[in-house]
């Protein structure tokens, strides 16, 4: 079994990085599924083999939220840009060069939102209750 | 390596996925002020004061003709919880016993989950300034009636709505208060829980370390929370028995907005 989510040595990786690979991974092979089902839908005839591959893309649905709300989660700066762009009306670009100015304005180094080594990445927890 | 010294630690790769996974799980339940709040950072753990945009006067002049300020920042402060594991549980964690004794982990975590609920909702000896004591709102007392809740909810929001603070509205509930929320159906048997919901058009959260309930804005800018360190676990010593570790956090809290909370006593 390959290891191909990683592009550095796994055993140099802090542990919080090889989960978000995991994760990225994961969201990669969602997004892949989302797409083969849509082509698959496209050209099927059979409405019932339809319905059943409409529930089965669903699930890739699911899937692909929860991947990227978990990244999301462990990453304040690609969750600032995200919460700019996604489930907004209007201009996607507009919105991603404003969410990326807001979320980067006097950020100097970059530090600011990257979790140093051994943090537990917790982060901001608004949304998560209900 | 940095200041959390966790590769001098004796304990597996595998040893510190468990405890950072164990309290992840335990924190984010108890920190309740991050659920309602606005959250930016992590800065760093060299990161010391956040800039307030304010000045005071300089008394003294240097020279003539020639005038003084001070800019004027907010100092993070800092939380620590120490606690000790067994070694010889870890060791049983790495062979895959799935009922590892954490409970020194499971105690920090609530209590510097809790602390930092404490000092957002009602400040820190005057080095935190909390949503509670900032607000200028009367804080009307819960009392031991459940079914008096949602009317002192909505007298909450509506005093909120009165100061031009617009919604959703969140309602943090200390742990009794909570578990007498949870617990109750109205008339009809329609679950309180939802009627405050319904109520304040936002989350009820548990929230361990308040006494009574706060009911605050959650539309953005009114109160922000900036993180140095989040929070991580560190090592600090071990011996033949047991490893001692650290659950730590650096962070400031600002109020921009006082009237856009309402404290509840109870």
């Amino acid at each position: 079994m390959g290891f191909d989510q990683y592009h550095e040595p796994p055993e140099e990786l802090p542990a919080a990085t090889r989960t978000f690979a995991r994760l990225c991974a994961s969201l990669t092979e969602e997004a892949e599924a989302l797409g083969w089902y849509e082509q698959r839908i496209a050209v099927e005839t059979d409405p019932e083999a339809v319905a059943i591959m409409r529930d089965a893309q669903g699930e890739e649905f699911k899937h692909f939220s929860m991947d990227l709300e978990f990244l999301l989660r462990r990453t304040p700066r690609w969750r600032a840009v995200a919460q700019g762009i996604l489930f907004q009306g209007g201009d996607i670009v507009e919105h991603g060069e404003e969410a990326e100015a807001e979320a980067f304005d006097g950020e100097g180094s970059g530090a600011q939102g990257e979790y140093e080594a051994g943090s537990l990445g917790i982060g901001s927890l608004k949304g998560v209750a209900r | 390596m940095n200041h959390l010294l966790r590769s001098h630690a004796p304990i597996s790769d595998a040893g510190w996925e468990m405890l950072d996974e164990e309290a992840r799980t335990r924190l984010t339940s108890a920190l309740a002020a991050r659920k309602l709040i606005d959250f930016s950072g992590p800065h760093g753990w060299d990161y010391s004061a956040r800039s307030l945009g304010r000045v005071s006067p300089l008394k003294a002049t240097l020279c003539e003709g020639v005038s003084g300020l001070q800019r004027r920042v907010l100092p993070l402060v800092e939380l620590r919880a120490d606690f000790e594991l067994s070694r010889a549980e870890l060791r049983d964690g790495d062979r895959g016993a799935d009922d590892t004794d954490l409970a020194g982990l499971d105690q920090a975590a609530h209590q510097i989950a809790m602390a930092e609920n404490i000092a957002v909702f009602y400040g820190w000896g005057g080095a935190v300034v909390g949503i509670g004591e900032a607000s200028p709102h009367k804080q009307p007392k819960l009392g031991s009636a459940i079914d008096g809740y949602p009317g002192l909810v909505a007298g909450a929001v509506e005093r909120l709505l009165c100061s031009g603070i617009t919604g959703p509205y969140g309602l943090a509930l200390g742990r009794e208060q909570y578990r007498m929320v949870v617990e109750t159906a109205e008339h009809g048997g329609y679950p309180l829980l939802d009627h405050l919901r319904e109520i304040l058009g936002g989350p009820i959260v548990w929230a361990p370390g308040v006494d009574g309930a706060v009911v605050l804005s959650l539309r953005g800018g009114d109160f922000s929370f900036e993180c140095g360190q989040d929070l991580s676990i560190g090592y600090d010593s071990h011996d033949d028995d047991v490893v001692r570790l650290y659950l730590e956090e650096s962070f400031s809290f600002h109020v921009a907005t006082p009237e856009a909370a309402v404290a509840l006593k109870p």
